[in-house]
């Protein structure tokens, strides 16, 4: 009987291997990078001068384009976290999944369209994404 | 439709190549934080984060004109250098499962841009 019992979250969290948490801590990397796409583009909109210094000089004026690069560095911190006990060459492809969460926030805030070749590419995505982690298993 | 101006692949190129190499450095001062988070200020992560900054500034501009299908994808290149610097750099192997799995994320790169057009 006790055998069913449903652990604790805190004892699922002590269960997970290093592997598992790098792979979950990327995922959580891939959503606040999403967030930090959909800022940006809005924010790159109202860039005024052309050039690389030109967006540069928009990051210190532009508060939305400034807090998708805020966005990007704490998605950062958390890829860093993942890459601590995990591989690069496992962690570093399932960043892809971003265009996912992307398309879908897309869809639901700007109510852009989801077309087939966006339904492919996305299940694509998840599918290589799922490949990778399973690899990374064994 | 306009055509993808070359400036703009050659952006977006140079770009994955750099921020791969962000993601190298990145790798590597992550090793200082099996000591303790207070090691994230290293020069490997600084050099890390300073490096896809500048990878970032690079697609920024040039994703501003030309294709989605065609730009996005190769800012997905960034995947297959950073596959290679990982056996280079930190021995890690190459699996069937990360040909397999990083082919499948190519070609789904490939379609969500075809499809962003």
């Amino acid at each position: 009987m006790s055998s069913a019992t449903i652990p604790k979250p805190a004892e699922t969290g002590a269960r997970l291997s290093p592997q598992t948490k790098s792979l979950v801590l990327v995922l959580c990397c891939t959503v606040l990078g999403a967030a930090a796409q959909i800022l940006m583009k809005s924010g790159s909109a109202h860039v005024a001068h052309p050039g690389i210094v030109g967006v540069a000089m928009a990051l210190l004026t532009n508060l939305t384009l400034f807090g998708g690069y805020a966005l990007y560095g704490l998605s950062t911190l958390l890829l860093v976290l993942a890459l601590r006990d995990g591989e690069l060459s496992l962690l570093y492809p399932v960043i892809a999944l971003t265009y996912v969460w992307v398309t879908l926030l897309s869809f639901l805030i700007f109510r852009e369209t989801i077309n087939p070749f966006k339904l492919i590419g996305i299940s694509s995505i998840v599918c290589g994404v799922a490949i990778l982690g399973r690899s990374g298993k064994q | 439709m306009t055509a993808t101006p070359f400036s703009s692949v050659a952006l977006v190129f140079v770009g994955s190549f750099i921020g791969s190499f962000g993601a190298v450095y990145l790798k590597s001062g992550s090793q200082c934080l099996r000591h303790g988070l207070r090691y994230i200020f290293n020069w490997r992560l600084g050099l890390g984060v300073g490096l896809f900054v500048l990878s970032s500034l690079f697609f920024v501009q040039g994703i501003r004109h030309g294709e989605l299908s065609v730009l996005y994808p190769m800012v997905s290149l960034g995947y297959i250098w950073t596959l290679l610097w990982s056996r280079l750099f930190f021995g890690e192997p190459f699996t069937r499962g990360k040909f397999v799995g990083l082919a499948l994320i190519l070609v789904g790169v490939f379609f969500v841009g075809l499809g962003s057009r």
